[in-house]
Protein backbone atom coordinates (compact mmCIF):
# COMPACT_ATOMS: atom_id res chain seq x y z
CA UNK A 1 0.00 0.00 0.00
CA UNK A 2 1.34 3.31 -1.34
CA UNK A 3 -0.71 6.45 -0.43
CA UNK A 4 0.57 9.60 -0.14
CA UNK A 5 -0.30 13.53 -0.17
CA UNK A 6 0.18 15.23 -3.05
CA UNK A 7 -0.82 18.16 -5.16
CA UNK A 8 0.53 19.52 -8.39
CA UNK A 9 3.78 19.36 -7.72
CA UNK A 10 6.71 22.02 -6.48
CA UNK A 11 7.67 24.76 -9.06
CA UNK A 12 10.34 27.16 -9.55
CA UNK A 13 13.03 24.88 -7.69
CA UNK A 14 14.53 22.87 -10.48
CA UNK A 15 17.27 25.09 -10.78
CA UNK A 16 18.09 24.14 -7.27
CA UNK A 17 18.05 19.93 -7.77
CA UNK A 18 14.57 19.64 -6.39
CA UNK A 19 11.68 17.66 -8.58
CA UNK A 20 8.62 18.75 -9.61
CA UNK A 21 6.76 16.23 -8.07
CA UNK A 22 3.32 16.11 -7.37
CA UNK A 23 0.28 13.71 -8.94
CA UNK A 24 1.26 11.29 -11.23
CA UNK A 25 -2.28 11.70 -12.54
CA UNK A 26 -2.38 15.72 -12.20
CA UNK A 27 -5.69 16.20 -14.62
CA UNK A 28 -7.47 13.03 -12.09
CA UNK A 29 -6.30 15.37 -9.11
CA UNK A 30 -7.53 18.82 -10.78
CA UNK A 31 -11.09 17.14 -11.74
CA UNK A 32 -11.06 15.33 -7.67
CA UNK A 33 -10.52 18.87 -6.64
CA UNK A 34 -12.87 20.71 -9.26
CA UNK A 35 -15.95 18.30 -7.94
CA UNK A 36 -15.81 19.24 -4.02
CA UNK A 37 -14.76 23.08 -4.76
CA UNK A 38 -11.04 23.32 -3.91
CA UNK A 39 -8.79 24.87 -6.13
CA UNK A 40 -7.53 22.73 -8.99
CA UNK A 41 -4.01 22.64 -7.49
CA UNK A 42 -5.34 21.46 -3.78
CA UNK A 43 -3.53 18.87 -1.88
CA UNK A 44 -4.93 15.37 -2.27
CA UNK A 45 -4.62 11.81 -1.82
CA UNK A 46 -2.80 9.65 -4.15
CA UNK A 47 -3.71 5.92 -3.38
CA UNK A 48 -1.43 3.12 -5.25
CA UNK A 49 -2.69 0.01 -6.24
CA UNK A 50 -4.34 -0.91 -2.59
CA UNK A 51 -6.29 1.31 -1.27
CA UNK A 52 -6.12 2.69 2.19
CA UNK A 53 -9.07 2.63 4.89
CA UNK A 54 -10.21 5.56 5.97
CA UNK A 55 -12.95 6.94 8.39
CA UNK A 56 -14.51 10.21 8.26
CA UNK A 57 -13.47 12.55 11.61
CA UNK A 58 -16.24 14.23 10.76
CA UNK A 59 -18.73 15.34 8.41
CA UNK A 60 -17.10 15.97 4.63
CA UNK A 61 -17.45 16.39 1.24
CA UNK A 62 -15.28 14.11 -0.86
CA UNK A 63 -14.40 12.60 -4.75
CA UNK A 64 -12.25 10.41 -5.83
CA UNK A 65 -11.00 10.11 -9.38
CA UNK A 66 -8.45 8.22 -11.90
CA UNK A 67 -7.38 4.76 -11.58
CA UNK A 68 -10.66 2.51 -10.83
CA UNK A 69 -9.80 0.95 -7.49
CA UNK A 70 -13.13 0.10 -6.64
CA UNK A 71 -14.03 2.43 -3.71
CA UNK A 72 -17.01 1.82 -1.28
CA UNK A 73 -18.61 3.88 1.69
CA UNK A 74 -19.69 1.62 4.78
CA UNK A 75 -19.54 -1.85 2.32
CA UNK A 76 -21.54 -0.21 -0.44
CA UNK A 77 -19.83 0.84 -3.58
CA UNK A 78 -20.07 4.47 -5.02
CA UNK A 79 -19.26 5.81 -7.99
CA UNK A 80 -16.57 7.88 -8.71
CA UNK A 81 -15.90 11.34 -10.40
CA UNK A 82 -18.97 12.58 -8.29
CA UNK A 83 -18.97 14.51 -5.05
CA UNK A 84 -19.85 12.26 -2.00
CA UNK A 85 -21.16 13.59 1.38
CA UNK A 86 -19.38 11.84 4.45
CA UNK A 87 -20.79 11.50 7.69
CA UNK A 88 -18.60 11.07 11.06
CA UNK A 89 -18.16 7.62 11.26
CA UNK A 90 -18.12 6.61 7.63
CA UNK A 91 -16.12 4.70 6.24
CA UNK A 92 -13.84 4.83 3.03
CA UNK A 93 -12.58 1.88 1.57
CA UNK A 94 -11.18 -0.07 -1.85
CA UNK A 95 -11.94 -3.01 -3.40
CA UNK A 96 -9.51 -5.39 -5.41
CA UNK A 97 -9.05 -6.04 -9.24
CA UNK A 98 -8.12 -2.62 -10.18
CA UNK A 99 -8.61 -0.78 -13.48
CA UNK A 100 -5.59 1.66 -13.27
CA UNK A 101 -3.00 2.20 -10.78
CA UNK A 102 -3.94 5.14 -9.04
CA UNK A 103 -6.82 6.66 -7.66
CA UNK A 104 -7.48 10.45 -5.71
CA UNK A 105 -9.04 11.54 -2.91
CA UNK A 106 -9.72 15.16 -2.65
CA UNK A 107 -11.84 16.30 0.33
CA UNK A 108 -13.41 19.58 0.61
CA UNK A 109 -10.86 22.19 1.99
CA UNK A 110 -7.13 20.13 1.27
CA UNK A 111 -5.67 18.48 3.06
CA UNK A 112 -3.47 20.87 5.43
CA UNK A 113 -0.15 19.81 6.07
CA UNK A 114 2.08 22.36 6.03
CA UNK A 115 3.77 23.77 2.70
CA UNK A 116 7.45 23.02 1.60
CA UNK A 117 8.99 25.14 -0.86
CA UNK A 118 5.40 25.92 -2.09
CA UNK A 119 4.06 22.41 -2.42
CA UNK A 120 2.06 20.00 -0.28
CA UNK A 121 3.31 17.06 -2.20
CA UNK A 122 5.00 14.04 -0.87
CA UNK A 123 8.59 13.90 -1.88
CA UNK A 124 10.05 10.37 -0.18
CA UNK A 125 13.07 10.42 -1.97
CA UNK A 126 14.17 13.70 -0.05
CA UNK A 127 11.78 12.64 2.62
CA UNK A 128 9.96 15.99 2.49
CA UNK A 129 6.18 17.46 2.23
CA UNK A 130 2.80 15.61 2.79
CA UNK A 131 2.77 13.91 6.25
CA UNK A 132 6.27 14.06 7.85
CA UNK A 133 7.87 13.73 4.10
CA UNK A 134 6.64 9.92 4.16
CA UNK A 135 3.76 7.79 3.33
CA UNK A 136 0.66 7.24 5.12
CA UNK A 137 0.14 4.54 8.17
CA UNK A 138 -2.07 2.66 10.01
CA UNK A 139 -3.44 5.57 12.97
CA UNK A 140 -2.24 8.79 10.69
CA UNK A 141 -5.11 11.12 11.10
CA UNK A 142 -5.11 13.46 7.75
CA UNK A 143 -6.03 17.14 8.92
CA UNK A 144 -8.15 19.15 6.53
CA UNK A 145 -9.01 22.55 5.85
CA UNK A 146 -12.30 24.60 5.71
CA UNK A 147 -14.01 23.85 2.94
CA UNK A 148 -15.49 26.68 0.40
CA UNK A 149 -19.02 28.17 0.40
CA UNK A 150 -18.97 26.07 -2.55
CA UNK A 151 -18.40 23.16 -0.92
CA UNK A 152 -21.19 23.57 2.40
CA UNK A 153 -23.84 24.54 -0.21
CA UNK A 154 -23.29 21.09 -1.84
CA UNK A 155 -22.97 19.64 1.31
CA UNK A 156 -26.34 21.11 2.42
CA UNK A 157 -27.94 20.63 -0.63
CA UNK A 158 -27.22 17.16 -0.51
CA UNK A 159 -28.30 16.53 3.14
CA UNK A 160 -32.05 18.47 2.04
CA UNK A 161 -32.18 15.74 -1.27
CA UNK A 162 -31.67 13.18 1.19
CA UNK A 163 -28.79 12.02 -0.85
CA UNK A 164 -24.74 11.21 -0.19
CA UNK A 165 -23.84 10.68 -4.15
CA UNK A 166 -24.54 14.30 -6.05
CA UNK A 167 -25.62 13.27 -9.04
CA UNK A 168 -23.96 15.52 -11.24
CA UNK A 169 -20.25 14.50 -11.87
CA UNK A 170 -17.01 14.57 -14.66
CA UNK A 171 -16.99 12.06 -17.62
CA UNK A 172 -13.48 10.11 -17.26
CA UNK A 173 -10.65 11.76 -18.79
CA UNK A 174 -9.16 8.34 -19.76
CA UNK A 175 -11.51 5.88 -21.28
CA UNK A 176 -10.90 2.22 -19.71
CA UNK A 177 -10.24 0.95 -22.83
CA UNK A 178 -7.39 3.00 -23.24
CA UNK A 179 -5.54 1.34 -20.70
CA UNK A 180 -5.47 -1.99 -21.95
CA UNK A 181 -2.55 -2.37 -24.43
CA UNK A 182 -2.24 1.09 -24.89
CA UNK A 183 -0.48 3.17 -27.69
CA UNK A 184 1.34 5.73 -25.90
CA UNK A 185 1.65 8.91 -28.62
CA UNK A 186 5.69 10.35 -28.15
CA UNK A 187 7.61 12.99 -30.12
CA UNK A 188 11.35 12.71 -31.31
CA UNK A 189 13.91 13.45 -28.15
CA UNK A 190 17.10 15.68 -28.57
CA UNK A 191 19.05 12.63 -29.44
CA UNK A 192 16.65 10.55 -30.84
CA UNK A 193 19.07 11.06 -34.34
CA UNK A 194 21.94 9.57 -32.40
CA UNK A 195 19.85 5.51 -32.93
CA UNK A 196 20.45 3.75 -36.29
CA UNK A 197 17.58 2.15 -37.82
CA UNK A 198 17.90 -1.20 -35.91
CA UNK A 199 17.62 0.54 -32.61
CA UNK A 200 14.75 2.85 -33.90
CA UNK A 201 12.73 0.38 -35.09
CA UNK A 202 12.96 -1.76 -31.35
CA UNK A 203 11.95 1.89 -30.09
CA UNK A 204 8.64 1.69 -32.67
CA UNK A 205 7.62 -2.28 -32.76
CA UNK A 206 8.50 -3.50 -29.44
CA UNK A 207 5.35 -3.89 -27.31
CA UNK A 208 7.53 -3.04 -24.17
CA UNK A 209 6.53 -3.89 -20.87
CA UNK A 210 6.48 -1.92 -17.42
CA UNK A 211 8.77 -3.89 -15.04
CA UNK A 212 8.20 -3.81 -11.02
CA UNK A 213 11.62 -1.54 -10.50
CA UNK A 214 9.22 1.14 -11.56
CA UNK A 215 7.92 3.93 -9.23
CA UNK A 216 7.32 7.67 -8.94
CA UNK A 217 11.01 8.71 -10.34
CA UNK A 218 10.28 6.57 -13.61
CA UNK A 219 9.04 3.75 -15.15
CA UNK A 220 11.75 1.10 -16.75
CA UNK A 221 10.33 -0.56 -19.34
CA UNK A 222 11.85 -4.49 -20.84
CA UNK A 223 11.13 -6.31 -23.92
CA UNK A 224 13.37 -4.68 -26.12
CA UNK A 225 16.80 -3.18 -26.62
CA UNK A 226 17.43 0.44 -28.08
CA UNK A 227 21.29 0.22 -27.98
CA UNK A 228 23.23 3.34 -29.34
CA UNK A 229 25.52 2.69 -32.46
CA UNK A 230 28.53 3.60 -30.67
CA UNK A 231 29.08 4.75 -27.07
CA UNK A 232 28.46 8.65 -27.36
CA UNK A 233 29.17 11.35 -24.84
CA UNK A 234 25.83 13.27 -23.42
CA UNK A 235 27.24 15.88 -20.38
CA UNK A 236 24.28 16.38 -18.11
CA UNK A 237 21.11 17.89 -19.73
CA UNK A 238 17.99 19.48 -18.52
CA UNK A 239 15.02 16.63 -18.85
CA UNK A 240 11.03 16.79 -18.27
CA UNK A 241 8.08 14.31 -16.65
CA UNK A 242 8.08 12.09 -19.87
CA UNK A 243 11.51 12.23 -21.28
CA UNK A 244 11.93 9.02 -22.69
CA UNK A 245 16.05 8.13 -21.73
CA UNK A 246 18.52 5.33 -22.82
CA UNK A 247 21.09 3.81 -20.52
CA UNK A 248 23.77 1.84 -21.75
CA UNK A 249 21.60 -1.27 -21.73
CA UNK A 250 19.49 -0.42 -23.63
CA UNK A 251 16.48 -0.34 -21.92
CA UNK A 252 14.44 2.57 -21.91
CA UNK A 253 13.56 4.40 -19.01
CA UNK A 254 10.46 7.10 -18.81
CA UNK A 255 10.85 9.72 -16.16
CA UNK A 256 7.73 10.53 -14.23
CA UNK A 257 6.92 12.79 -11.36
CA UNK A 258 9.59 12.27 -8.93
CA UNK A 259 12.15 12.69 -11.54
CA UNK A 260 15.32 14.27 -11.52
CA UNK A 261 16.16 18.10 -12.92
CA UNK A 262 18.75 16.80 -15.47
CA UNK A 263 19.97 13.47 -17.07
CA UNK A 264 22.85 12.06 -18.88
CA UNK A 265 21.82 9.83 -20.83
CA UNK A 266 20.62 10.28 -24.36
CA UNK A 267 16.94 11.37 -24.77
CA UNK A 268 15.50 9.17 -27.38
CA UNK A 269 11.60 10.62 -27.19
CA UNK A 270 8.92 12.79 -25.27
CA UNK A 271 5.69 11.33 -24.14
CA UNK A 272 3.44 13.99 -24.91
CA UNK A 273 1.90 15.24 -22.08
CA UNK A 274 -1.85 14.05 -22.29
CA UNK A 275 -0.41 10.35 -22.79
CA UNK A 276 1.19 10.72 -19.13
CA UNK A 277 -2.09 10.35 -17.86
CA UNK A 278 -2.04 6.90 -19.59
CA UNK A 279 1.43 5.51 -18.22
CA UNK A 280 0.37 7.19 -14.31
CA UNK A 281 -2.19 4.35 -14.85
CA UNK A 282 -0.80 1.16 -16.03
CA UNK A 283 0.45 -1.25 -13.39
CA UNK A 284 3.83 -3.05 -13.49
CA UNK A 285 3.38 -6.22 -15.97
CA UNK A 286 1.08 -3.67 -18.51
CA UNK A 287 2.19 -3.51 -21.99
CA UNK A 288 2.50 -0.86 -24.31
CA UNK A 289 3.53 0.45 -27.95
CA UNK A 290 4.75 3.87 -28.90
CA UNK A 291 3.73 5.92 -31.84
CA UNK A 292 4.75 9.06 -32.88
CA UNK A 293 2.94 12.51 -32.92
CA UNK A 294 4.05 15.59 -33.97
CA UNK A 295 4.85 18.60 -31.32
CA UNK A 296 1.70 21.05 -33.29
CA UNK A 297 -0.84 17.73 -32.42
CA UNK A 298 0.80 16.91 -28.90
CA UNK A 299 0.49 20.60 -28.40
CA UNK A 300 -3.18 20.91 -29.72
CA UNK A 301 -4.18 18.00 -27.42
CA UNK A 302 -2.91 19.72 -24.51
CA UNK A 303 -4.21 23.13 -25.29
CA UNK A 304 -7.59 20.48 -26.08
CA UNK A 305 -7.38 18.85 -22.50
CA UNK A 306 -6.88 22.68 -20.22
CA UNK A 307 -10.13 23.62 -22.29
CA UNK A 308 -12.05 20.68 -21.03
CA UNK A 309 -10.87 21.08 -17.42
CA UNK A 310 -12.00 24.81 -17.85
CA UNK A 311 -15.30 23.92 -18.60
CA UNK A 312 -15.46 21.58 -16.11
CA UNK A 313 -14.35 24.04 -13.67
CA UNK A 314 -17.42 26.54 -15.22
CA UNK A 315 -20.11 23.79 -15.36
CA UNK A 316 -19.31 22.50 -11.66
CA UNK A 317 -19.24 25.71 -10.08
CA UNK A 318 -22.89 26.14 -11.74
CA UNK A 319 -23.94 23.17 -9.36
CA UNK A 320 -22.01 24.41 -7.13
CA UNK A 321 -24.43 27.50 -6.78
CA UNK B 1 34.31 36.53 -33.23
CA UNK B 2 30.78 36.49 -32.39
CA UNK B 3 29.43 32.48 -31.10
CA UNK B 4 26.98 31.40 -32.68
CA UNK B 5 23.54 31.63 -31.95
CA UNK B 6 21.97 29.39 -29.78
CA UNK B 7 19.23 26.44 -30.97
CA UNK B 8 16.06 26.93 -29.60
CA UNK B 9 13.90 23.68 -29.90
CA UNK B 10 10.77 22.49 -27.83
CA UNK B 11 11.67 19.20 -25.97
CA UNK B 12 7.58 18.99 -25.27
CA UNK B 13 4.82 21.00 -25.47
CA UNK B 14 5.32 23.31 -22.72
CA UNK B 15 9.42 22.77 -21.83
CA UNK B 16 11.37 24.93 -24.44
CA UNK B 17 15.66 24.14 -24.65
CA UNK B 18 18.01 26.71 -25.55
CA UNK B 19 21.36 24.70 -26.77
CA UNK B 20 24.65 26.27 -26.80
CA UNK B 21 27.43 24.63 -28.61
CA UNK B 22 27.37 20.87 -29.61
CA UNK B 23 26.49 18.20 -26.75
CA UNK B 24 29.53 17.56 -24.99
CA UNK B 25 30.93 21.17 -24.69
CA UNK B 26 31.47 22.26 -20.80
CA UNK B 27 34.03 24.59 -21.08
CA UNK B 28 33.91 28.05 -19.39
CA UNK B 29 32.76 29.85 -22.22
CA UNK B 30 29.59 27.91 -22.98
CA UNK B 31 29.00 28.35 -18.97
CA UNK B 32 29.23 31.86 -19.57
CA UNK B 33 26.58 32.07 -22.08
CA UNK B 34 24.28 29.64 -20.16
CA UNK B 35 24.25 32.63 -17.06
CA UNK B 36 23.92 35.30 -19.56
CA UNK B 37 20.98 33.21 -20.88
CA UNK B 38 19.15 31.96 -17.72
CA UNK B 39 19.11 35.84 -16.43
CA UNK B 40 17.60 37.01 -19.77
CA UNK B 41 15.11 34.17 -19.67
CA UNK B 42 14.23 35.48 -15.79
CA UNK B 43 14.62 38.67 -15.88
CA UNK B 44 12.06 39.43 -18.02
CA UNK B 45 10.60 35.84 -18.05
CA UNK B 46 8.36 34.62 -20.50
CA UNK B 47 4.33 34.55 -19.14
CA UNK B 48 4.12 30.84 -17.42
CA UNK B 49 7.12 30.13 -16.78
CA UNK B 50 7.88 28.17 -13.48
CA UNK B 51 11.64 27.19 -13.84
CA UNK B 52 14.41 28.04 -15.66
CA UNK B 53 16.94 25.05 -15.33
CA UNK B 54 20.40 25.66 -16.32
CA UNK B 55 22.93 22.95 -17.09
CA UNK B 56 26.14 22.74 -18.44
CA UNK B 57 25.42 23.70 -22.34
CA UNK B 58 21.77 23.84 -21.77
CA UNK B 59 18.66 25.51 -20.54
CA UNK B 60 15.45 24.38 -20.18
CA UNK B 61 12.72 26.64 -19.82
CA UNK B 62 9.37 25.41 -18.24
CA UNK B 63 5.97 26.70 -18.68
CA UNK B 64 2.42 25.87 -16.45
CA UNK B 65 0.02 23.81 -18.82
CA UNK B 66 -3.27 26.15 -18.12
CA UNK B 67 -1.49 29.00 -18.53
CA UNK B 68 -0.48 27.43 -22.48
CA UNK B 69 -4.36 28.67 -23.36
CA UNK B 70 -3.63 32.33 -22.46
CA UNK B 71 -1.14 32.66 -25.79
CA UNK B 72 -2.85 33.56 -28.89
CA UNK B 73 -3.16 30.19 -30.63
CA UNK B 74 -0.75 28.66 -31.92
CA UNK B 75 1.03 29.39 -28.53
CA UNK B 76 4.26 27.36 -29.34
CA UNK B 77 5.28 29.39 -32.40
CA UNK B 78 5.19 32.19 -30.39
CA UNK B 79 6.76 31.11 -27.11
CA UNK B 80 9.80 29.50 -29.42
CA UNK B 81 10.11 33.26 -30.86
CA UNK B 82 9.75 34.68 -27.60
CA UNK B 83 12.89 32.80 -26.10
CA UNK B 84 14.91 33.50 -29.38
CA UNK B 85 14.25 37.11 -28.80
CA UNK B 86 15.75 36.94 -25.57
CA UNK B 87 18.56 34.83 -26.15
CA UNK B 88 19.87 35.36 -29.51
CA UNK B 89 20.80 39.55 -28.57
CA UNK B 90 22.87 38.86 -25.38
CA UNK B 91 25.55 40.94 -24.54
CA UNK B 92 29.09 39.73 -25.67
CA UNK B 93 30.89 40.59 -22.51
CA UNK B 94 29.99 37.58 -19.74
CA UNK B 95 27.73 38.65 -16.28
CA UNK B 96 29.84 39.09 -13.58
CA UNK B 97 31.09 36.06 -11.37
CA UNK B 98 29.50 35.44 -8.85
CA UNK B 99 29.68 35.16 -5.24
CA UNK B 100 32.32 33.36 -3.50
CA UNK B 101 31.74 30.71 -1.03
CA UNK B 102 34.30 28.64 0.90
CA UNK B 103 33.58 25.12 1.90
CA UNK B 104 35.54 23.87 4.81
CA UNK B 105 36.82 20.06 4.16
CA UNK B 106 37.96 17.48 6.27
CA UNK B 107 40.02 15.81 3.84
CA UNK B 108 40.82 12.14 3.90
CA UNK B 109 40.43 8.87 6.75
CA UNK B 110 37.14 7.77 7.40
CA UNK B 111 35.85 11.49 5.94
CA UNK B 112 37.21 10.76 2.75
CA UNK B 113 37.97 6.92 2.36
CA UNK B 114 38.56 7.77 -1.26
CA UNK B 115 41.81 10.15 -1.06
CA UNK B 116 44.02 7.34 -1.78
CA UNK B 117 42.68 5.66 -4.60
CA UNK B 118 42.30 8.94 -6.10
CA UNK B 119 46.13 9.57 -5.36
CA UNK B 120 46.97 5.72 -6.70
CA UNK B 121 45.12 7.01 -10.01
CA UNK B 122 46.36 10.16 -10.38
CA UNK B 123 50.25 9.48 -9.45
CA UNK B 124 50.06 12.27 -7.15
CA UNK B 125 50.94 12.08 -3.48
CA UNK B 126 47.17 12.08 -1.14
CA UNK B 127 48.85 15.75 0.23
CA UNK B 128 48.65 16.71 -3.40
CA UNK B 129 45.75 15.80 -4.23
CA UNK B 130 44.23 17.97 -1.46
CA UNK B 131 46.72 21.11 -2.45
CA UNK B 132 45.45 20.79 -5.84
CA UNK B 133 41.58 20.17 -5.21
CA UNK B 134 41.40 23.22 -2.43
CA UNK B 135 44.03 25.54 -4.25
CA UNK B 136 41.28 25.74 -7.22
CA UNK B 137 38.59 28.21 -7.41
CA UNK B 138 35.67 26.30 -8.57
CA UNK B 139 32.34 27.49 -10.39
CA UNK B 140 28.64 25.81 -10.42
CA UNK B 141 28.24 24.73 -13.35
CA UNK B 142 24.48 23.77 -12.47
CA UNK B 143 22.70 21.55 -9.39
CA UNK B 144 21.05 18.09 -10.01
CA UNK B 145 21.33 14.79 -9.06
CA UNK B 146 19.66 15.52 -5.60
CA UNK B 147 18.05 19.19 -4.27
CA UNK B 148 21.24 21.36 -3.70
CA UNK B 149 23.99 18.91 -5.32
CA UNK B 150 26.33 21.14 -7.40
CA UNK B 151 28.32 20.00 -10.42
CA UNK B 152 31.80 21.83 -9.81
CA UNK B 153 33.62 23.12 -13.24
CA UNK B 154 37.40 23.93 -12.76
CA UNK B 155 38.65 20.99 -11.56
CA UNK B 156 42.55 20.53 -12.55
CA UNK B 157 42.75 17.83 -15.13
CA UNK B 158 45.28 15.88 -13.14
CA UNK B 159 42.98 15.14 -10.49
CA UNK B 160 40.31 13.25 -13.24
CA UNK B 161 39.50 10.07 -11.89
CA UNK B 162 36.67 7.94 -13.38
CA UNK B 163 33.21 6.86 -10.92
CA UNK B 164 33.74 3.29 -8.89
CA UNK B 165 32.38 0.82 -11.50
CA UNK B 166 29.84 -0.11 -8.80
CA UNK B 167 28.59 2.94 -6.71
CA UNK B 168 28.36 2.77 -2.77
CA UNK B 169 24.41 2.36 -1.47
CA UNK B 170 25.23 4.85 0.73
CA UNK B 171 27.35 7.86 0.57
CA UNK B 172 27.44 10.04 3.81
CA UNK B 173 25.95 14.29 3.60
CA UNK B 174 28.48 16.23 2.99
CA UNK B 175 30.73 14.20 1.25
CA UNK B 176 32.94 15.96 -1.13
CA UNK B 177 34.38 13.58 -4.02
CA UNK B 178 35.31 13.75 -7.69
CA UNK B 179 33.57 12.17 -10.35
CA UNK B 180 35.44 11.99 -14.18
CA UNK B 181 36.47 15.72 -15.04
CA UNK B 182 34.06 17.50 -12.00
CA UNK B 183 34.26 17.54 -8.32
CA UNK B 184 30.80 17.44 -6.13
CA UNK B 185 29.03 17.81 -2.87
CA UNK B 186 26.52 15.03 -1.42
CA UNK B 187 23.93 17.30 -0.11
CA UNK B 188 22.13 14.52 1.28
CA UNK B 189 22.94 10.78 2.60
CA UNK B 190 22.37 9.23 -0.78
CA UNK B 191 23.66 6.03 -3.14
CA UNK B 192 26.18 7.75 -4.93
CA UNK B 193 29.70 6.65 -7.74
CA UNK B 194 32.00 9.22 -7.45
CA UNK B 195 35.21 9.19 -5.28
CA UNK B 196 34.58 10.28 -1.67
CA UNK B 197 37.97 12.43 -0.69
CA UNK B 198 36.49 14.35 2.18
CA UNK B 199 33.55 15.94 3.88
CA UNK B 200 32.17 19.29 4.84
CA UNK B 201 30.15 19.74 7.72
CA UNK B 202 27.90 22.99 5.86
CA UNK B 203 24.79 22.14 5.02
CA UNK B 204 24.36 22.60 1.58
CA UNK B 205 20.29 21.71 1.40
CA UNK B 206 17.34 22.89 3.94
CA UNK B 207 14.11 22.36 2.99
CA UNK B 208 13.01 25.11 5.07
CA UNK B 209 15.40 28.31 4.39
CA UNK B 210 14.59 30.44 1.80
CA UNK B 211 16.81 30.45 -0.78
CA UNK B 212 16.96 26.19 0.18
CA UNK B 213 19.87 25.49 -1.55
CA UNK B 214 23.34 26.82 -0.25
CA UNK B 215 24.81 27.36 -3.56
CA UNK B 216 23.06 28.80 -6.80
CA UNK B 217 24.10 28.04 -10.63
CA UNK B 218 26.75 30.60 -11.13
CA UNK B 219 28.64 30.57 -7.48
CA UNK B 220 32.27 30.16 -7.03
CA UNK B 221 33.40 27.57 -4.51
CA UNK B 222 36.43 27.23 -2.80
CA UNK B 223 37.17 24.16 -0.22
CA UNK B 224 39.02 24.93 2.59
CA UNK B 225 41.59 22.11 4.74
CA UNK B 226 40.60 21.81 7.87
CA UNK B 227 41.60 19.35 10.26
Amino acid sequence: MLTTVQDLGRTGYQALGVSTGGAMDPTALRVANLLVGNPEGAAGLEVTLVGPTLVALSPVLMAITGGALGPSVNGVPVPERRAIALSAGDVVAFGCAPAGARAYIAIAGGIEVPAVMGSRATDLGVAIGGLEGRALRRGDVVPTGTPSAAARRTMRRLEAAGRRVAWWGAAPHLRRARLIDPIVRVMRGPEYDWFSGEADRAFWETSWRITDRSNRMGLRLEGGRVALPAARELVSSPVATGTIQVPPGGEPIILMADRQTVGGYPRIAQVCEVDLAVLAQLTPGARFRMTEISLIDAAQLLLARERDIYDLGNGLAIHHL
Amino acid sequence: MSPVEPRVRALSERVILVEFGDTAAMDAATRARVRAGVLALTREAIDGTTDVVPAYNTIAVHLDAASLGHFPAPYLEQVLREVRARVSDMPETPPAPGRLVEIPVVYGGVDGPDLDEVADHTGLTAAQVVALHAGAVYEVAMIGFSPGFPYLAGMPEQLTTPRRTTPRTHVPAGSVAIGGRQTGIYPQASPGGWRLIGRTTRVLFAPGEDPPALLAPGDRVRFVPVD
